[in-house]
């Protein structure tokens, strides 16, 4: 394993190894729930705490875990908080979580957040685990938000809510609905492609350390 | 740092060492047992809240499908009779009144298994002219932009105020323009369908009780 500072571990699932745009994890959601930037905002801040409570508690408890049942534990874990969070939302913002409907519920198979606790919580301390959990929570609720707010700009002409344009505007509603999920995703991955490509030209003279990984 | 290995956890057996079958049972075991606890703690402490929100969507729904009554009361129907004392096995129905408190209908509440998972709506009925007086979704997971008009397609849910009972589902062009016909919807036929036999089965199932109060002050 490439050895990290926790400077690293924290920034790292931000951008340069961002859940979502990088590693191609936990499209569902990000496909499904963008259609608003409250929607996505909501399924940000659901998922986050889901994978910063996962990763604190399977990193603490990681010594004791045996191997072969270390899978079934991670997603007893992840599932326990996945219902936490569930009822939570239902009980402090009603009408999210009956927009989000079935996709809360379905954070539990969020690959990504399995994806850090087999690849990082188990095999490091808490601190650690905690900043690689808050950095790639970020990331995915920063890549969830630019899809909502693409996506609701466009496809209904609202920011949160609120009118952005007059009445002669007229929505892209596609945008807003399931095959809008796949072109807005296309439409982004296409322009950081573009920028990445830029870069690596610039940069072909002197190649920097840091590449960026495409899974995907 | 500590090693990568695939078992996880850097104190975990190394590899060869199997753990024992009875150790596997306690961590599965005492993990259930704490997920569990966790879940009854939190489910203690935001039920209410969340109760208390589905009592106000229910009472708004009610306002809605009765088309803003002055006020309404929770009647409770066994068999064919109905009756305004509280009773926890009957099923409830509410009765809309104007402001000189004249029936005005009632709002039934009935479900269904829909596309996926149950559907649950809330419709307004009178029963002296056997017309609905209109219809919302309490619940329903139905698929995302094709089930889900069922609940966001104002044009479609629109079609409940007014129309005859027994309804009538027809699909888009099939009508001969009766009063009980409701058009289904195109891409959402099992869903929209749904509705239509959950209204059926609930006036079928209440019919008698409702006409034996619908037209007389109690």
């Amino acid at each position: 394993m490439r050895k990290t500072t926790p400077r690293q571990d924290l920034i790292r699932g931000v951008w340069l190894e961002n859940p979502v745009l990088v590693q191609a994890l936990g499209l569902c959601p990000a496909l499904a729930v963008t259609n608003t930037v409250a929607n996505s905002l909501a399924m940000g801040f659901a998922t986050f705490f889901v994978l910063l409570g996962s990763s604190v508690l399977i990193s603490s408890v990681r010594r004791w875990v045996p191997g072969e049942v270390r899978i079934s534990t991670y997603i007893l874990v992840i599932a326990t908080f996945v219902s936490v969070a569930d009822m939570t939302l239902a009980a402090v913002v009603p009408d999210i979580h009956k927009a989000l409907g079935a996709f809360i519920a379905l954070i539990v198979v969020n690959c990504m957040i399995l994806g850090r606790q087999e690849a990082f919580a188990s095999k490091n301390t808490v601190a650690r685990s905690a900043l690689d959990a808050i950095g790639t929570g970020t990331g995915f609720l920063l890549a969830l938000v630019m899809m909502g707010a693409f996506r609701e700009i466009l496809g209904a002409g609202t920011f949160l809510g609120f009118p952005l344009f007059g009445p002669g505007f007229e929505p892209w509603v596609i945008l807003i609905l399931p095959p809008g999920g796949f072109l807005t995703l296309g439409v982004i991955l296409l322009l950081l492609s573009a920028f990445e490509r830029r870069r690596l030209r610039r940069q072909a003279a002197n190649p920097s350390p840091a590449p960026m990984r495409r899974a995907a | 740092m500590t090693g990568g290995h695939v078992h996880g956890g850097s104190a975990s057996p190394p590899p060869g060492e199997r753990a024992s079958s009875s150790r596997l049972l306690v961590t599965l075991g005492g993990a259930g047992a704490v997920a569990g606890a966790l879940i009854v703690l939190v489910f203690a402490a935001t039920s209410p809240a969340i109760e208390a929100h589905r009592a106000e969507r229910l009472d708004n729904a009610i306002r809605e499908v009765l088309r803003e009554p002055d006020r309404y009361d929770t009647m409770y129907v066994t068999g064919a009779r109905m009756s305004g004392d509280a009773n926890p096995d009957a099923e409830r129905v509410y009765l809309g009144r104007d402001i000189s408190g004249r029936p005005t209908g009632f709002a039934i509440v009935s479900g269904a298994p829909g596309f996926a998972d149950m559907v649950e709506v809330i419709f307004g009925y009178d029963p002296t002219t056997k017309t609905l007086l209109g219809m919302k979704v309490l619940e329903s997971k139905e698929t995302p932009g094709l089930g889900d008009r069922i609940e966001k397609d104002t044009l479609w849910v629109a079609q409940f105020v007014g129309v005859v009972s027994p309804l009538d589902p027809v699909k888009i062009g099939r009508g001969k323009g009766r009063p009980t016909e409701i058009d289904l919807i195109t891409g959402a036929t099992i869903s929209s369908r749904t509705v239509v036999r959950i209204i059926n089965q609930a006036l079928e199932r209440l019919g008698p009780a409702l006409e034996s109060r619908g037209g007389t002050p109690p």
